[in-house]
């Protein structure tokens, strides 16, 4: 799988930090397999690759979080045991996760110093010296806005972000690893980090720097390193590449064994969006399902599908905008009500949303159909054991009775529950949210070959997905969301790796002219 | 395969094997177990004075356990509860003395109990503020409240009506076991077949999944507190007719006492598991317990040294079979 195409391009006499073959599992995924690339001194090193393709695991290995099954990190030509995170932090490896680690109730100079303050004899924390330090790691950087006494939970999201870069380079990191730091910040904070990492480059520190926005990658990054599915693809000098080629580096893959949705008679429209809006992250979406119809809402993590989701099923009621529901215009305040419109939600987390885990497969199935199967408010047994026992059925949940507690089951048979839970309910529109994520091959063609039965039987389906092969296989149309707008439709004719990928991606050639 | 796999009830011997090393019935084999080994050694524990005596003096606990489990089930806790009954007895207790009618002295703690409790929901689902904090600070109120209001002095001449506890239903079964014994199955059954039953372990397994599911968490909390204050207000009646007097102040430890039968009875700290019979069997048993001390002369000061190890194991028990669960 491993294409080594030039991964040396230039690479300097001794890099800062090397990973070499790094190899790792989880029960079931393959997480990474086989990984290497350098990053010199002084140099901004850019990963990029889809969700799962391997990021995070990797960064969590060279900052100690776990350790790789094989393989070694070398840090200045010596091999180092990253066993745990101050590990890490001893070989001068620092890294700004997505959610930032801080205290919010204590100060910018205690957050900076925090585990490693300066004493002051017999224990004593020296209060002078590490508001001191915090304003000499200030005015090092040239931030002139932030002072070392202000409590951190005052501060914007830019400003805790500068907090954890001096926390970084007060504890001498000499790598610094950044997990998506631009998500949450503004234009103008993009700017001032940019400014930040480019005075680190100038000192020779080596930035690992992840993000899904190809635009920061040619504006910041020396080289750019594309994962897929936890193998390397590519190093390349960001000089001698375009967005067109790393987008095709990191989607290409070959559509495995799915089923490809049967062609239904696409009918009336079921669900109607207009000008839907929810701050922060759904922005005047506009849409349309109809019955028989599977549209794919295509997008990366964050850019607002989950969450268009759960406005339109009431969890986050809109704040404008209009719903219509099979021509009538509703008003959705609670998921009990979009129950009652006949809309079913399977939500991405079947964890924490979907399932009762303490509970029998047969109270699992009756959940969200309670009022079909309760007389009175009292419970008709046999008609709930005859509806969960319809559902397994139907659905071929792998279980030894109706009475097995759902949380022993596998992923894959719980997946399947959530489903047919919602469908005891006979809804019109079936919203999906990854319905098929960390399930095993087996149970993911068969939950394709039942959403395909759906919808034959008329059923309209709006599924959410990161995986482009489940989006380009399943879906009738294809929708892409960025930034909590939708940005592109594509017909299923017009939907390739590369179309849909680009629009994802926001690489403002191809997305532009399709939405 | 999978259809036909799915087997009759009954017909499989693992399901048996299953039903049988049920909480409940460890905690009915227990209660047996005890009561004969401790009948070896002292044949005057078996004595039916005796096993009546316990049955008598612990009744309330038993039935205020069955509202603390549904508490418990729908992932909160309770532990203004002891405090509720002391003030519930002595609400009882007071009208009856000052001439109220009988039937009236004995709906009035359940209506209390109901209204405190209901309030108490309220401010836990919908300002959404952890039921400990709020039934602390309930604690407190109550607790001091009755305190400063009868100086914790005893409430004496009580008309004989008033006590509920001497009734005998068809002359042989006293009323607080009969109480016991009824609200036990009472709240069984709605738990096991009512919708509103399963709301409750849909909140407490998975507040988040029931949500999606249409079903109201805030309601569902409201309604389970005030459950809990309606047999809060049965046992209170229970406790304030058993004596001739009633010492207006809280029972100490109460509550304590009341969280480990629901938590003995197999009933999940974190919420969405555990049945309300297994609570009442763990209330007979702490119960015997305490009694089997004294009758093997052992100083009685031990039952809450043993009530604290049983908590321990059941909830260890608890955490490590979910943790086979979540790894599975």
């Amino acid at each position: 799988m491993t294409m080594a195409t030039d991964t040396h391009s230039e690479t300097p006499a001794l890099p800062l930090l090397s990973v070499r073959a790094l190899e790792k599992s989880f029960p079931g995924v393959r997480a990474l397999s086989g990984v290497s690339f350098d990053v010199a001194r002084g140099e901004v090193h850019a990963l990029l690759g889809e969700n799962g393709a391997g990021k995070s695991t990797l960064i969590k290995i060279v900052s100690g979080v776990f350790p790789p099954d094989r393989g070694e990190v070398i840090v200045d030509g010596t091999s180092v045991n990253l066993a745990r995170p101050d590990d890490a932090r001893r070989a001068g490896i620092a890294t700004i996760y997505q959610e930032l680690l801080l205290f919010p109730e204590l100060t910018v100079a205690e957050n900076v110093f925090m585990g490693h303050a300066p004493r002051a004899g017999a224990g004593r924390l020296d209060w002078r010296a590490m508001r001191d330090k915090t304003k000499e790691l200030l005015a090092s950087l040239e931030i002139h806005d932030l002072y070392a006494d202000r409590v951190v939970g005052s501060l914007s999201v830019g400003n805790r972000q500068r907090v954890e870069i001096l926390r970084a380079l007060s504890q001498d990191a000499r790598i610094l690893i950044m997990d998506e730091p631009t998500a949450a910040l503004t234009e103008y904070d993009v700017t001032r980090l940019f400014d930040i990492v480019r005075r680190l480059k100038a000192r020779g520190v080596a930035v690992i720097y992840i993000s899904h926005r190809l635009d920061e990658i040619f504006a910041i990054a020396d080289r750019v390193t594309v994962l897929r599915d936890g193998a390397h693809i590519a190093t390349k000098r960001v000089a001698d590449t375009e967005a067109a080629e790393l987008v095709q580096l990191m989607v290409g893959r070959k559509i495995e064994s799915l089923f490809p949705k049967i062609a239904v008679p696409i009918g009336e429209p079921v669900l109607e969006v207009k000008d839907l809006e929810r701050r922060p992250l759904t922005k005047g979406i506009s849409l349309t399902v109809r019955a028989g119809e599977i549209v794919g809402l295509a997008g990366l993590v964050g850019s607002g599908r989950s969450e268009l989701a759960q406005t339109i099923f009431g969890v986050t009621p809109a704040e404008g905008g209009e719903i219509k529901i099979r021509g009538h215009a509703v008003d959705i305040r609670s998921p009990a009500q979009a129950r009652a419109l006949g809309i079913a939600y399977v939500p991405e987390d079947r964890g924490t949303q979907g399932l009762v885990r303490p509970m029998t497969v047969r109270e699992n199935f009756s959940l969200a159909a309670l009022g079909k199967v309760a007389v009175g408010g009292f419970i008709d047994r046999a008609a709930e054991r005859k509806l969960a026992a319809d559902g397994v059925k139907r659905f071929a949940v792998k279980t030894s009775s109706l009475e097995q507690i759902a949380g022993k089951l596998s992923g894959g048979n719980q997946q399947k529950i959530v489903l047919g839970k919602w469908l005891a309910n006979q809804p019109k529109l079936l919203i999906l949210d990854e319905p098929t994520r960390g399930i095993d091959v087996g149970a993911k063609a068969e939950i394709h070959r039942l959403m395909g039965e759906l919808a034959a039987q008329g059923l309209a389906i709006l599924m959410i997905s990161s995986e482009l092969p489940e989006v380009l296989g399943m879906s009738d149309r294809v929708l892409v969301m960025r930034e909590g707008r939708i940005v592109a439709e594509f017909s299923r004719e017009d939907a390739s790796q590369e179309s849909v990928g680009a629009a994802m991606m926001g690489s403002h050639d191809n997305a532009e002219k399709a939405a | 395969m999978t259809a036909a796999s799915l087997t009759r009830a009954g017909a499989d011997p693992r399901r048996l094997l299953k039903a049988l090393v049920s909480q409940e019935a460890l905690l009915a084999i227990a209660v047996i177990g005890l009561a004969i080994a401790v009948g070896f050694y002292n044949p005057r524990f078996l004595a039916t004075r005796n096993l009546s005596d316990v049955l008598l003096g612990n009744a309330y606990i038993a039935v205020a356990a069955v509202g603390m489990s549904m508490v418990i089930i729908s992932g909160n806790i309770d532990i203004s509860v002891g405090s509720l009954i002391g003030v519930l007895a002595t609400v009882s207790g007071t009208l009856a003395v000052d001439g109220a009618p009988i039937i009236v002295t004995w709906l009035a703690p359940l209506v209390v109990g109901m209204l405190v409790m209901a309030l108490q929901g309220a401010i836990v689902a919908y300002l959404r503020i952890p039921a400990i904090v709020v039934t602390l600070g309930m604690l407190s109120i109550l607790k001091g409240g009755l305190i400063s209001a009868t100086g914790g002095k005893w409430i004496t001449d009580l008309p004989d009506s008033f006590h509920l506890a001497d009734i005998e239903i068809f002359g042989l079964l006293p009323m607080p076991v009969f109480l016991m014994i009824l609200a036990a199955f009472l709240a069984a059954f709605w738990m096991r077949y009512s919708a509103s039953g399963r709301a409750i372990y849909a909140v407490g397994g998975n507040a988040e999944a029931a949500r999606l599911c249409g079903i109201s968490q805030p309601r569902t909390i409201v309604m389970v507190f005030a459950l809990h204050g309606f047999f809060a207000g049965i046992a209170a009646l229970l406790y304030a007719t058993q004596l001739r007097v009633i010492q207006s102040t809280v029972p100490p430890n109460l509550e304590l006492t009341i969280i480990t039968a629901a938590v003995v009875g197999g009933v999940s700290i974190l919420g969405g598991v555990g049945t309300v019979i297994g609570s009442t069997l763990a209330a007979v048993l702490i119960a015997e317990i305490a009694s089997a001390l004294v009758f093997t002369d052992v100083s009685p000061y031990w039952i809450r040294a043993v009530q604290g190890a049983l908590i321990l194991i059941t909830v260890i028990a608890d955490i490590l079979r979910r943790r086979r669960m979540a790894g599975a």
